[in-house]
């Protein structure tokens, strides 16, 4: 147990030192919101109709970023043989992993999503539900995201498959997370979305660690 | 230093054999090794060394043969396994890295402290991964063993990149793990331990003490 917890709190520090890849998701979710109006157009009626689906998508691929990442560096300088070695679970690990960098970077991409959930002229007073949304959905994006980066961990620009691998598993918080904001922005039922993807995000966090860790004894063998 | 039920330590090995890929490396190796041993793995580049290492930590599936530590008590002893690779991470201090592998361990950091001296890396604990020498890395992956005491060692040269004085330290570290009881397993070239045992990977022919 103090293995994972101190493998939590070291990642969730590597995450935003030197090497570590937290900003560039936060920087691409808001470069991609930020541009929609010039893709779009600026009429209020165009952003009404394509901003929410737009932020969903930016939020999913922003998620996407990190995984290449998210293990191949333990892999490549002998942390993974080092973590396996001492007899600690792999499962743990790869929660632990997966955890502290949805929080160092989950965390910034909800902060930031009011912002340009406004920009994209949705209406002010939905700006809680937008955050609680995008925690809900980066974290069900981060942890089924695992699993491509676990598949690809040992592999030289894995990128293609983790998109391969993950962008399926997706769907469903795609579809639910998508309607839930489409509903905020005209004032329609929220509660049903926000469940389902609740549910979609419970259901990653649950079997995601079991997945991810069975690709990493591969990896590693 | 290794803890109860050391003394009762051992390895069995049966009927071991390895692959990497389509290629068998060795098999139907089989041998026995008591805590207070210490064996040498020799033979040249590609032969298994590390491949048996692996498989002994775990890591490894072997191709087929069963691999058994034993101790007095129920559950198994515990391994550390060091790898040709560091597990050094460029952006953490010496000292962060250090008092990491003590809490990932369940131990006090102020081991960490106590250990990193040992190693000779008094006086580099600000210094970044990145920063480090080869040797220096090597010096901080033993920090490991010393933290968290544990009866079964599984080395991959051990001394690579090492300094006299480094080469001298994990003579000296090796010495005194057996002293305690515990058992050490090493892939090396050149200079050995003294009163180990030896095996050829390539030929399988386990030596006498040396």
């Amino acid at each position: 147990m103090s293995g994972s917890f101190s493998v939590f709190t070291r990642e969730l520090k590597l995450a935003w030192s030197g090497g570590g890849g937290a900003a560039l998701p936060v920087g691409f979710f808001a470069a991609a919101s930020s541009i929609t109006p010039f893709a779009v157009g600026n009429g209020v009626e165009n952003l009404k109709i394509a901003g929410p689906g737009v932020m969903w998508i930016a939020l999913a691929l922003a998620s996407l970023l990190p995984m290449e990442r998210l293990f191949q560096a333990d892999l490549e300088d002998g942390t993974l043989d080092a973590y396996a070695g001492s007899g600690i679970g792999m499962e743990g690990i790869a929660l632990a992993k997966t955890l502290a960098h949805w929080i160092a970077t989950g965390i910034p991409l909800a902060i930031i999503a009011p912002v340009l959930w406004i920009m994209l002229q949705g209406p002010p007073e939905a700006s809680l539900f937008v955050i609680v949304f995008s925690l809900i959905g980066s974290a069900a994006f981060f942890f089924f995201g695992s699993i491509g980066a676990a598949l690809a961990a040992g592999m030289r620009r894995g990128g293609l498959l983790i998109a391969l691998v993950t962008l399926p598993l997706y769907v469903p918080t795609m579809i639910f997370g998508a309607a839930g904001l489409y509903a905020a922005a005209s004032g329609g039922e929220w509660a049903a979305p926000l469940m389902l993807t609740g549910a979609a995000a419970l259901f990653g966090v649950a079997t995601s660690s079991f997945a991810a860790a069975m690709a990493l004894r591969t990896a590693i063998d | 230093m290794v803890g109860a039920g050391a003394s009762s330590l051992v390895l069995e090995v049966e009927n071991l054999a390895a692959s990497r890929g389509l290629r068998i490396l060795f098999e139907g190796l089989t041998f026995r090794l008591s805590g207070g041993e210490v064996l040498e793995l020799r033979g040249p580049n590609g032969s298994g060394k590390s491949t048996l290492l692996r498989i002994l930590a775990g890591l490894t599936r072997a191709h087929e043969g069963t691999v058994a530590f034993k101790t007095a008590g129920e559950d198994e002893p515990g391994r550390h396994y060091l790898g040709h690779l560091d597990a050094v991470k460029p952006s953490e201090s010496a000292a962060e890295q250090a008092e990491f592998w003590a809490r990932y361990f369940g131990r006090d950091p102020a081991e960490a402290v106590k250990a990193m001296k040992r190693v000779g890396l008094s006086g580099r604990e600000q210094v970044p991964g990145r920063g480090l020498s080869a040797g220096q890395k090597r010096r901080l992956a033993l920090v490991r063993l010393l933290v968290e005491p544990r009866p079964v060692w599984l080395l991959d040269e051990p001394t690579a990149a090492l300094d006299i004085e480094g080469r001298a330290l994990v003579t000296q570290l090796v010495a005194e793990h057996r002293a305690g009881g515990g058992m050490v397993i090493a892939a090396i070239h050149g200079d050995g331990f003294a009163g180990s045992r030896t095996l050829d990977i390539s030929t399988l022919s386990i030596g006498a003490v040396a």
